[in-house]
């Protein structure tokens, strides 16, 4: 039982890979919190967007085996 | 039809603008966004856009339909690039038709500040001097 995380922006810097492959977690609120502790990531969770199979989703979204997480840091195109 | 795209190379909008050419629009507005040589006082020496690809196009052409419903325009598409830029260079661009000037303008501008505030794509700056920085607004 597994989850795939992606990183972008400056949480790929901090994690120092653009993806990884982690147990499936509680909830997507107590992997964050246990990532940021890891990776030392500056930005708390009231500052992110989750996104879950490729959507944002909300936080409290359940999760499934093989499902793929992405945290979305606040964005600065155009 | 795909209305938005990330493109990881220089584009040319002839093409793009070709694309939105219509006998019932009597208007047409489009946006560039460059890359500036400054940020907050410091000088930047270029960029760097980083996308989360699949997202930002799933996110960027519900921003486009989105425009389609909300103001009266026949049609609307936007490109951002990804990679490096350097000075000068296009970053993004938006173009819209539409019957009459008016919503032309005002959908072009919705548009452009809605990709800046939900599609997820990030700016990393260099700067003069070597230092380097993502930014991530507040």
């Amino acid at each position: 039982m597994s989850v795939t995380v992606l990183y972008f922006a400056s949480l790929r810097d901090a994690a120092g890979v653009a993806s990884e492959t982690l147990p499936l977690p509680a909830s997507l609120t107590a992997l964050y919190a246990e990532l940021r502790a890891r990776h030392g990531f500056a930005l708390p969770a009231e500052r992110l967007r989750v996104a879950v199979d490729g959507d944002f989703a909300p936080w409290d979204s359940p999760l499934r085996d093989g499902c793929e997480i992405a945290f979305i840091p606040p964005v600065s195109g155009g | 039809m795909k209305r938005f795209g990330i493109s990881e190379v220089a584009f040319d909008i002839a093409p793009l603008r070709q694309r939105l050419l219509s006998s019932r629009a009597g208007a047409y507005a489009s946006f560039e966004g460059w890359v500036r040589d400054h940020h907050e006082g410091r000088a930047v020496e270029g960029l760097h856009y980083e996308a989360y690809a699949a997202l930002a196009e799933t996110e960027g052409e519900r921003i486009v339909q989105e425009a389609l419903q909300r103001f009266e325009i026949v049609d609307a598409a936007c490109v951002h690039r990804t990679g490096s830029l350097a000075l000068g260079e296009l970053a993004v661009w938006v173009g819209v038709s539409a019957g009459h000037r008016g919503p032309a303008f005002e959908a072009c501008r919705w548009i452009i500040d809605e990709v800046k505030a939900r599609v997820p794509i990030w700016k990393h700056e260099r700067y003069v001097g070597g230092e380097n920085k993502w930014r991530h607004p507040d």
